[in-house]
């Protein structure tokens, strides 16, 4: 790895200082100066001088590596999370998006499904596009401990080598997935927003915010297999089952494997399946900085109540402490996909973008015409949210009681919390 | 019980904005901070050697600016700072950093617990923490509020899930990855500090650690970075005109006929 300026290229224009995102270039006399202490070859600068080509960027690689060979390894598989006996719906997201890809690679989809008593899911998986499933059923595995999972996963990636391998990235995918890449000393890239097969290669281009998803960095796993990718919830859409699919199910055969246990659930101390409640609304209004204050959040909840939608809101208007971060939309929040997502006074940083952008439609409320919000909405309306938001918010009820919309039944009490702090 | 926290310096995410002209970074006078979920794991450590006694260890990896970083984890308490520094070190993914730390921890010797940041804010990814715990061969949990017990067989923590909070017993030698809300971390004292900036933070290369070349850095990266590009957008984009009764009318009206009003 290796990556230099050509001085007899560079004009000194700057325009790479600013796309490094760790202050590594500095320009004197007119020319770059990579700092290679600081540099994590991430390639931001080279996208910036695409105008002068002066930065070469060679991704050499890795001498004395033995590369794997990956006509050996087929097929794409999905880790199939469940929880309280029901599949969780990122898994049919994942089934959706794996039958693409295996489509693509002409390669079959195969779920691995790890539980106590969990062959009765085993059918769903084959309706929703799994063409094998591999049930690994044992009283030791009722409960999510890591070290058991990655026994099951791993034995089982090792004894029939698929090509890629996609966990959801929920809080049982992102313990368990890096666990499991680990264990068999290959990639694993998280929180993917788009996968996609390079027609050249057959290499799974991974794509995923970075930076505070101010880029989006596409990432493959050249030489070593599986590939495997955590996605999180919502970011795919959900698969059409269908009943009439056939498909295989064969049970895992655990004579080679021991499942020790280092770890072991006690309780579940609290357990509020309503704090799903914006990743699975219709409708979402969100608010942001812009709303200027705590109390105006009213305006935004009053809005969503003759809506029957949820409230959500930015990282910088929870920074602010405006809203509780359980409904924080964006890269460090959650990621949602409702029918009609109202942005209110959010700028529309990238990293808030990924969070809502594939919702079906945006509107959005901002002073800024220039806002970044403008870009991903179908609708927009340049003003103030505080004048404009009781406005829509009048429309909306003058509609409903002028009987022109079918009233919708709101549900607002005040969502279970979990009592975090302390 | 003798702890070690991993840190990682990560660039201040918060100052970094977007120049909406040339759609580039604007990350001039960005400074770099600890990571903020490895102050909170650097408290667990310091307030677990203040019940029960023992040593905690500091350790990153990065160029040789992360002392300041190590420092700053000095001036709060912990005993010993070690920065893995080495030019071969450099590009490697979460595989390759897991593999480094692992090595360097095995030449720490004896520990009953390693406490990792939830994650870090530059990367995002959660992916160290696990790793780490599986190159060493010891059991883990992610995300933990809450330690309810420590003995020197094993600890029982809660950590967050989806929806849930689960009461976890885990075996020691184990790891931990901690949340925000797991505690407040304090601030540095002035007799703290003046301790710190005197204090000696250890420099492992690669040699020190006995590190495999081939598992390191870029080299013993499984992933690439091919493509950094900004995100591009495609929406329609309807600006609604007229006076705030006409647009919401007209919004309004828009979204009646999409039928999601």
């Amino acid at each position: 790895m290796s990556i230099r300026v050509i001085e007899e290229k560079c004009s000194g224009c700057k325009l790479c200082v600013r796309a490094c995102p760790f202050g590594a270039i500095t320009v004197t006399k007119k020319s770059a100066h990579i700092d290679i202490t600081k540099c994590s070859f991430c390639g931001a600068c080279v996208e910036a001088c695409k105008k002068f080509n002066a930065i070469e960027l060679i991704r050499e690689d890795a001498a004395g590596f033995v590369e794997v060979d990956k006509s050996k390894y087929k097929g794409v598989w999905v880790f199939a999370e469940q929880k309280c006996g029901r599949i969780v719906n990122v898994t049919f997201e994942l089934l959706g998006k794996a039958r693409q890809l295996a489509d693509k690679l002409a390669e079959p989809v195969c779920a691995i499904l790890p539980g106590n008593k969990a062959g009765g899911l085993a059918r769903e998986l084959i309706c929703s596009g799994a063409d094998k499933v591999y049930l690994a059923e044992s009283s030791r595995l009722g409960a999510f401990i890591e070290d058991t999972f990655t026994e099951v996963v791993t034995g089982l990636i090792q004894e029939h080598k698929p090509n890629i391998v996609l966990f959801g990235a929920t809080a049982v995918g992102r313990s368990l997935a890096p666990r499991v890449a680990s264990r068999l000393e290959t990639g694993l890239t998280a929180d993917c927003t788009g996968l996609e097969i390079d027609p050249k290669t057959g290499d799974l281009l991974q794509t995923r915010p970075a930076f505070g998803g101010n880029l989006m960095a596409t990432i493959i796993c050249p030489n070593r297999r599986p590939q495997i990718a955590s996605v999180r919830p919502k970011v795919f859409k959900d698969v059409h089952r269908n009943d009439l699919r056939t498909g295989k199910i064969i049970r895992y055969d655990y004579k080679n494997h021991t499942l020790t246990q280092k770890a072991q659930l006690l309780a579940v101390v609290k357990d509020s399946a309503k704090s799903a409640g914006i990743e699975d609304a219709r409708i979402i209004v969100a608010g942001g900085l812009g709303l200027g204050s705590a109390g105006n959040f009213k305006l935004i909840e009053k809005l969503a109540q003759v809506m029957g939608a949820e409230v959500a809101a930015s990282r910088r208007a929870v920074e602010a402490g405006w809203f509780c971060q359980t409904h924080q939309i964006g890269q460090t929040g959650k990621t949602v996909r409702p029918k009609l997502y109202i942005a209110c006074g959010i700028s529309g940083a990238i990293q808030h973008l990924v969070g809502m952008q594939s919702s079906e439609i945006i509107a959005a409320v901002n002073k800024d015409a220039k806002a970044p919000i403008f870009n991903v909405a179908d609708f927009g309306i340049v003003g103030d949210v505080l004048e404009v938001v009781p406005a829509l918010t009048r429309e909306v009820e003058k509609m409903r009681t002028a009987g022109q919309a079918e009233p919708v039944t709101t549900d607002i009490e005040s969502e279970q919390q979990l009592a975090l702090s302390n | 019980m003798n702890i070690i926290v991993c840190v990682k310096q990560v660039p201040d995410t918060l100052a970094v904005g977007v120049d909406s002209k040339t759609n580039t970074l604007i990350r001039e006078g960005v400074d770099s901070v600890i990571n903020p979920f490895d102050l909170h794991a650097a408290e667990v450590a310091l307030r677990l050697k203040e019940r029960y006694g023992g040593v905690v260890t500091a350790l990153s990896m990065g160029p040789s600016q992360v002392i300041d970083t190590l420092r700053q984890v000095l001036s709060l308490g912990v005993e010993r700072a070690v920065l893995l520094c080495d030019i071969g070190f450099a590009g490697a993914d979460t595989l390759a950093t897991s593999y480094t730390l692992a090595t360097a921890v095995k030449k720490l010797g004896r520990f009953d617990l390693i406490i990792c940041g939830r994650q870090a804010v530059d990367g995002d990814t959660a992916h160290v923490g696990p790793s780490l715990a599986e190159k060493l061969g010891i059991p883990h949990i992610s995300c933990a509020v809450k330690i309810h017990k420590v003995t020197d067989k094993y600890i029982i923590a809660q950590r967050m899930t989806d929806g849930a909070i689960e009461k976890v017993k885990l075996s020691l030698p184990g790891l931990i990855t901690v949340s925000k809300s797991i505690n407040k971390p304090r601030t540095a004292t002035l007799k703290g500090k003046m301790k710190a900036a005197r204090a000696e933070v250890e420099i492992w290369s690669a040699h020190d650690i006995g590190a495999d070349e081939s598992k390191i850095g870029l080299k013993g990266s499984a992933t690439r970075v091919v493509k950094m590009a900004t995100p591009k957008h495609d929406r329609a984009g309807l600006l609604l005109e007229g006076s705030v009764a006409e647009q919401v009318k007209g919004l309004a009206l828009k979204l009646q006929q999409a039928k999601v009003l």
